[in-house]
């Protein structure tokens, strides 16, 4: 199914949530409904400020939306906002938005954070970023940014050039002076991070400990926050976007990331995509999830077994081999940028039948490998002494949370945007959502084995659907006009299925050739955030398997 | 007791040398050059270069690098320590998870305003003498990450920088061959500057008195060093 065909249906019957359409949902919200927008890929309904958490309690409750997949705050001429995007977990395609603006001189806006636990990080972003304030948000503090940062650097007015001030103090051990609790109490501070190498690049967590039991932790982020948004904001949308999203995920998710990117601009200025570049795109990203996992099951047992150890070198060589043929596909190991709005920048490389056919010897060897994988890491009872049980996240919790892929799949959520949003040549092909009901360290390890082994069946297939694919029928890019310039208001949010869970963008269209606001909604990010559930009352050594388990990626976290 | 004479542990070994020593050493050598290294190898102020020179040469033959991932490039690091390209077999491949334990940070990422202080502090740690590599356009200049309000426009802010290895990422071979010009130098015995180098850095009492200024007054004594983020008007 081309992604046009969704949009279509979208402009056709805008208001149309399946079971529960527009005008149902209106009815229900009452008088709270100030207004209704149509965003493309959901009705929206305008609410006002103080009654953020009675709407969307009901649509929770009553409407059964229960998955806050993404805040986005943004600042207009004359007012503030903040878009709510929920949707259910059963049916992600039943979507809702809910759409707060507060005025300029007054942003303040009722917190979602009791009917949603996934809002509490959202909200902290959105105040840090944009401005908007969140009246009763248990932790309202900057979370991407320094406390000392002056401004808000997406609002309008934010002057760039204006110097910010870290003073070298910051590099002073923050716990320093109080390792112990209250005079009384028996808890230690533990910090790890930001320079840790179990954190997977630059992530601090701290931690409180009672013995060696985890009190508390918290994971304090940004310290790779590059402005993504900013930088999106700044590009066109036909070919400077492009790039950054393999700089997210890069794991490497490129084409993964690149797919959001292009699924939502695509929504946006009405593109069709030849089915021949879809099934390429599927491919390809198939490629990238291995590529994605491998990196998390090797790091994941550097992280448990603690050296630079067989499992990770095993890792790494599997690695080398879809980077490999990534690279023949792509030209770039890691930094892809090989999908345009429209379609692929070239086709496979000639010959073919070279590349299908190293393609099908990596598919060959995998079974093999993934047996020795087992061998090394599934039977071995000192890894499953530290992961079976550990870092337990319950399925209730983890929707909560907003936790998506292997991470809420390993809870026993079946979720998969995939399967239940079908884009690309998914729905065409013969594959399965992999789900376990461990809920701990080891299951989401066991998910991620058993999605390599159905990314690869979708990759063979793929490889017999191109091989056979007429040689005139071979279109890679649609037509597309050199400067997009989608109609100013347009709003679309749009999900795809990442090696870390549900991968969303945002892009409100403002005329020009360039997003008026563009915005990421990273897995990881609300993966980590119910980090704090999982380690809390564990001991550190478990911290730091959950940690490795839940594979985040910090330049996906931060952006 | 004084260096010219042998310590009883090294005395067995050491002893016919130093019997011998006035003999190969002649007269006239002021005996304040005297020293263990000279009563082992019986040398003259000669062998002592040469014997700068081999440290050089051990040097940068067995460098340890800090286990250190910032962002995406650290991905393709991993790769080169990894299975094959396995920077260790040119002596310098085995990555130490503490500063204290490394000679060489290679620094694989962007790095913005919360991390430089924390970076600074890594590189603090390193016992001398340290040397850095840059790897990517990132941590050269800020890559494509350069007009980020966030993001500092390269390591060098922060910290000296050795050898510069341009690429978004670089490639394991461009990795390999960055840290074979290092050791090349290291072992001609270019060594990085001892000293921190002169940091972007100003005396708080000179920026203006701005709203920051007055927030930030009480926290700050005027004698701190501060560094800024955002150069409007930086070279
Ligand atoms: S240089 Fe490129 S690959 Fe390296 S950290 Fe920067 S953006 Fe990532």
């Amino acid at each position: 199914m081309s992604t046009q065909k969704e949009s279509d249906a979208g402009a056709d019957a805008p208001a149309t949530t399946g079971g529960l359409d527009g005008d149902d949902i209106e009815a229900l919200l009452g008088e709270h409904v100030l207004d209704r927008e149509e965003h493309n890929n959901a009705p929206a309904f305008v609410v006002r400020a103080d009654a953020v958490q009675d709407v969307l309690s009901t649509l929770k409750e009553e409407a059964g939306f229960d998955h806050l997949s993404c805040v986005t705050a943004e600042e207009h001429e004359d007012r503030f906002e903040s878009i709510y995007h929920l949707k259910q977990y059963d049916d992600p395609t039943e979507e809702v938005s809910v759409v707060v603006p507060t005025s300029r001189e007054e942003p303040v806006s009722q917190t979602a954070e009791p009917v949603f636990r996934a809002a509490d990080w959202h909200e902290r972003e959105a105040y840090d970023l944009v401005g908007v304030n969140y009246e009763g948000h248990p932790n309202h503090e900057r979370i991407l940014l320094p406390d000392t940062w002056q401004g808000h650097p997406l609002g309008l007015d934010y002057n760039q050039d204006k110097p910010q001030i870290v003073t070298f103090e910051e590099n002073k051990n923050p716990l320093e002076g109080h390792q112990r609790g209250a005079e009384d109490s028996d808890t230690m501070y533990l910090n790890v991070g930001p320079h840790h190498p179990a954190t997977h690049g630059v992530l601090h967590v701290e931690t409180v400990l009672d013995g060696e039991q985890i009190a508390d932790v918290s994971p304090d982020i940004g310290y790779l926050h590059r402005c993504e948004e900013q930088m999106a904001q700044k590009g066109t949308y036909r070919y400077q976007i492009m790039p950054y999203p393999d700089r997210w995920d890069y794991g490497p998710g490129g084409i993964i990331n690149e797919w959001a990117y292009a699924r939502a601009a695509e929504d946006l200025a009405d593109i069709e995509v030849p089915e021949y570049a879809q099934v390429i795109r599927t491919m390809g990203s198939e490629m990238c999830r291995i590529a994605c996992h491998m990196l998390a099951l090797g790091t994941f047992c550097l992280d448990i077994y603690g050296d630079f150890t067989a499992i990770f070198m095993y890792a790494m060589r599997d690695r080398e081999e879809v980077q490999n043929l990534l690279e023949d596909l792509t030209g770039q190991r890691m930094m892809f940028n090989y999908l345009r709005l429209g379609g692929v920048v070239w086709d496979i490389p000639e010959p073919r039948e070279e590349y299908f056919e190293k393609v099908r010897d990596f598919l060959d060897g995998l079974p093999g490998k993934l047996d020795e994988y087992n061998d090394l890491i599934t039977d071995n009872e000192v890894f499953q002494s530290r992961t079976v049980d550990t870092g337990y996240l319950d399925p209730e919790v983890a929707k909560d949370y907003g936790v998506t892929g292997p991470v809420a799949r390993a809870s026993g959520v079946d979720y998969d945007i995939r399967r239940d949003d079908p884009y690309g040549y998914y729905d065409e092909l013969d594959w399965d959502v992999v789900t376990e009901d461990g809920g701990d360290n080891y299951a989401r390890l066991l998910v991620r084995m058993r999605e390599v082994e159905q990314s690869a069946r979708i990759i063979e297939q793929c490889v017999d659907l191109l091989e056979d694919w007429p040689e005139e029928d071979r279109e890679i890019q649609a037509n597309v006009p050199r400067t997009l310039k989608p109609d100013a208001g347009t709003e679309t949010y749009k999900t795809v299925e990442g090696a870390k869970g549900e991968l969303g963008i945002y892009i409100r269209a403002d005329g020009t050739e360039k997003p008026g606001r563009f915005k990421i909604k990273s897995p990881a990010f609300c993966n980590l955030a119910a980090l704090q559930e999982m380690a809390t009352g564990e001991y550190i050594p478990d911290l730091i398997a959950t940690l490795g388990s839940l594979d985040v990626i910090l330049g996906e976290v931060d952006r | 007791m004084s260096s010219d004479q042998p310590r009883d542990s090294i005395k067995g070994t050491s002893d016919p040398l130093t019997a011998t020593r006035e003999d190969r050493m002649g007269e006239g050598v002021d005996s304040r050059f005297n020293s263990k290294l000279r009563e082992a190898f019986g040398s003259t102020p000669f062998i002592l270069t040469k014997f700068d020179k081999f440290m050089n040469w051990v040097r940068g033959s067995s460098m340890f690098m800090l286990q250190f991932g910032i962002a995406c490039c650290s991905i393709e690091m991993m790769h080169t320590y990894a299975v094959k390209h396995d920077l260790d077999r040119f002596g310098s491949g085995v990555p130490r998870a503490s500063p204290r334990q490394a000679d060489v940070m290679i620094v694989p990422g962007t790095i913005v305003s919360k991390f430089a202080p924390r970076m600074k502090r890594v590189y603090d740690q390193m016992p001398e003498p340290k040397f850095v590599v840059n790897m990517g356009n990132c941590s050269t200049s800020g890559g494509p990450f350069q007009e980020g309000y966030n993001v500092v426009k390269g390591a060098e802010e922060v910290i000296p920088v050795d050898i510069h290895v341009p690429g978004c990422p670089p490639r394991p071979e461009a990795l390999v061959y960055g840290v074979a010009k290092l050791q090349e130098r290291v072992a001609n015995g270019e060594s990085s500057p001892v000293t921190v180098k002169p940091y972007e850095l100003e005396q708080f009492g000179d920026l203006e008195r701005d709203e920051m200024v007055e927030k930030m007054a009480e926290d700050i004594d005027e004698e701190t060093l501060v560094m800024r983020y955002n150069w409007a008007d930086s070279p």
